[in-house]
């Protein structure tokens, strides 16, 4: 059995593994860029300080130094804790994440999976994230870890639904829920005749766009909507009794989903990996910049999530509830209407 | 006053709700809770014990006492000197405000009275302990409701006010600096210059807290309506400072009460706010602050010149008597009852510190409440542990 990978002939199981050591060298890479640029650096200058400034030039090894630290620190579990339970969870977070990489394309050629139902697929693997949440809770035996587990229940399962309905309007305008074609529609579309810059949906999604980043916000469980981790009431939610290696793939896995995250709205919303198709740009010449397209959108997108993250408070729980039922919900679903009938009528 | 008097009967409501639940199928056993000794929320060691039904609050009860020192029986053995060393550590936020009480207490026993350039520089410093202190309050509601930014904000200007301190006094957070008939030390060159320009960037501190924080609508949503103390109920619990005032009280023992501090020769305006909320008391500490950059300001203008230090004996022995002095200290009223036998130490001394009183109505307020409204209860009543517990 052959399989073709960027015009390369190869067995299956050589192009399986280029492809999930590729997918995980540039999640990781990226997760870490993300969190030294922003975490450590943007934030540091929001609140008028340094950051690290020690590890490395300007501070850049200051993440191997943490995962360093991490890792040397004693695995804690505690007394009454289900421990399989409590082993598995961040495992179980963690793959959620990792899967969502799976359809996102980085070129042409360049998709690990290329799904017909692909954005369908992103939704549902993220929703994991929560079964890993609950399960930590539960099997944490620590009244806080439960409180923001159930929280964190709560909250995840209100905001997949304005995501969804976000993200309807997307392949409402595209047609297709394969993320190839949606990148396609907006390179080759165009908006009122005007095909100079194609058609990203952000500009005519703007409000799908909103709903969606808010969504994200949400689900990545960040400032204003932190409230299952809660470090000032919870200590840490469902991550209190974690230590050592096991915090570490919370921690990635954090980082890595807001990634994701951003690199599925910059394939939604900015036009993906992909420049308009007016351009008249090769395939191979996008393979080689789509990547670099997509990752700086999706860094950038992280960007707006952390600067949101430091600039506001919390929500509390039942206010966040009625923002996703009584706002966001409601607001996504006109979107949708309004977005059937344009596209109906032009 | 009627929609306070709406809201408080709502949260009424919501507390009798949570102590009578007659859904028996619905029915679930309690959790009881313990937030501390230990907890991000409580900034030190204060342990309050919740009773839960899901997460709503049935019965709270702080449990004080886990930084217990003993300063009333510490000082029974320690010269009026030494003792300023100890009552430092009470408020270590604004250290010198925990000072001048005392001193004012033990220099009305000795009947000596400070001269007027040594009462202007202390009116001066307490109100820079002052700022000291709220600052830091300011820019810790945000952290107790998730903004993080605001409180480095606050860090970082708070080093300038107390860089103004330690210039004056030689210690940043235990100045020790008051004496019986005067003060330590005079004020250094050029630092009366200096302090303008500080109060400019604690001003401007402030205006960058109502933007960034008090301006937010997550912040709003927090804090109004969250935490309602009427004005009785202020007055049964005796709270003071900020805490009462936000319930639209209108006493201030800067104004009512001021002894041996130069405040009546200033102008300036005691903060109230009608809503009594978590959203008042941070509304009034925030103008608070901008008020004591103003008193600052004017005293800076009018120092009179003259000694610090009133004529008092080398070894200080207070006479026998007995005497109650209490200021408006940042955390609300703090007092001091010395009582002297003629010796070299006080025979007693009760410290009656504002925090103790400000969280024992906590039990009452925090009933029927969400667990976090839990933290933004505590953060807005804004106690310091050692001030609770001396």
């Amino acid at each position: 059995m052959t399989s073709a990978l960027l015009g390369l002939e190869l067995a299956y199981w050589q192009s399986t593994l280029i492809r999930v050591l590729a997918g995980l060298a540039a999640v990781l890479l990226l997760t870490g860029g993300v969190v030294y640029l922003y975490l450590f650096k943007f934030v540091s200058f929001m609140q008028s300080r340094l950051g690290p400034m020690e590890a490395g030039p300007y501070g850049s090894l200051q993440l191997l130094a943490e995962v360093g630290k991490w890792l040397q620190k004693e695995d804690i579990h505690t007394e009454d804790s289900d421990r399989l339970v409590f082993g598995l969870a961040p495992a179980v977070v963690l793959s959620s994440t990792f899967l969502m990489f799976v359809v996102i394309p980085a070129g042409p050629d360049l998709v690990i999976a290329n799904l017909g139902t692909g954005i369908y697929y992103v939704l549902a693997v993220s929703a994991l994230s929560v079964l890993g949440i609950l399960m930590a809770g539960w099997a944490s035996a620590n009244k806080y870890a439960l409180m923001g587990a159930l929280r964190a229940g709560g909250q995840l399962i209100a905001y997949e639904l304005p995501m969804v309905l976000a993200v309807l309007g997307v392949v409402i305008m595209a047609g297709s829920l394969n993320l190839q074609d949606i990148v396609a529609a907006q390179s080759t579309g165009e908006i009122f005749g005007i095909s100079w810059i194609g058609n990203p949906f952000i500009l005519t999604q703007f409000v799908a766009f909103a709903v969606f980043m808010i969504s994200v916000q949400a689900e990545l469980t960040q400032t204003p909507f932190d409230m299952p981790i809660a470090e000032s009431e919870l200590v840490a939610g469902y991550q209190v009794e974690y230590s050592g290696i096991r915090f570490l793939v919370y921690f990635i896995s954090e980082f890595a989903t807001a990634v994701a995250f951003a690199a599925v709205a910059s394939t939604l919303f900015l036009g993906g990996w992909a420049l308009p198709a007016s351009w008249g740009l090769s395939d191979g010449v996008m393979n080689v910049v789509g990547p670099l397209l997509v990752a700086t959108k999706a860094v950038l997108l992280v960007g707006v999530v952390f600067w949101v993250r430091f600039s506001f408070p919390r929500f509390r729980e039942d206010q966040l509830q009625r923002l996703a039922w009584k706002v966001l919900i409601p607001i996504a679903l006109a979107n949708i209407l309004v977005t059937a009938v344009f596209k109906v009528a032009f | 006053m009627t929609a306070v008097t709406d809201r408080q009967k709502l949260q009424y409501i919501a507390a009798r709700a949570a102590d009578a639940r007659v859904n028996v199928e619905l029915e679930t056993e309690g959790m009881t809770l313990n937030i501390g000794p230990q907890h991000p929320a409580t900034h030190g060691t204060l342990r309050i014990v919740a009773r839960l039904d899901g997460e709503q609050v049935i019965a709270a009860e702080p449990v004080a006492g886990y930084m217990h020192r003993g300063y009333e029986k510490l000082a029974e053995v320690r010269t009026y000197a030494q003792i300023t060393t100890l009552v430092n550590r009470i408020d270590w936020l604004g250290s010198f405000a925990n000072e001048v009480p005392f001193i004012l207490a033990a220099e009305r026993l000795m009947e000596v009275e400070a001269p007027p350039r040594a009462t202007w520089i202390r009116t001066i410093l307490f109100e820079m302990s002052r700022i000291a202190n709220i600052i830091l309050f300011l820019g810790d509601m945000g952290v107790q409701l998730g903004a993080i930014t605001p409180v480095f904000f606050a860090f970082r200007d708070r080093e300038y006010v107390l860089d103004q301190i330690e210039r004056v006094t030689g210690g940043r957070f235990h100045p020790n600096f008051d004496r019986i008939g005067g003060l330590k030390d005079d004020l250094p060159k050029g630092w009366l210059a200096d302090t303008a320009q500080v109060m400019e960037k604690v001003r401007t501190f402030c205006d960058e807290i109502e933007d960034l924080l008090m301006g937010s609508e997550v912040f709003q949503q927090r804090t109004r309506g969250i935490g309602i103390i009427p004005p009785d109920v202020a007055l049964q619990y005796g709270l003071s400072g900020a805490n009462a005032r936000a319930s639209g009280i209108d006493w201030d023992l800067r104004r009512d009460g001021c002894v041996g501090l130069a405040y009546p020769e200033v102008d300036w305006k005691v903060w109230t706010h009608p809503d009594g909320d978590s959203f008042a008391r941070f509304w009034v500490r925030l103008q608070e602050v901008r008020e004591a950059t103003r008193i600052i300001d004017q005293l800076v203008e009018g120092v009179p010149s003259g000694p610090i230090m009133a004529k008092v004996p080398r070894i200080i022995k207070v006479p026998a008597g007995e005497a109650w002095v209490s200021t408006e200290n940042p955390l609300g009223e703090m007092g001091y009852y010395v009582v002297s036998q003629g010796d070299l130490t006080p025979f007693r001394l009760k410290i009656r510190s504002a925090s103790f009183n400000n969280i024992s109505i906590t039990p009452w307020l925090l009933r029927g409440v969400y667990v976090p409204d839990i933290v933004t209860i505590l953060a807005s009543l804004y106690f310091i542990l050692g001030d609770i517990d001396r």
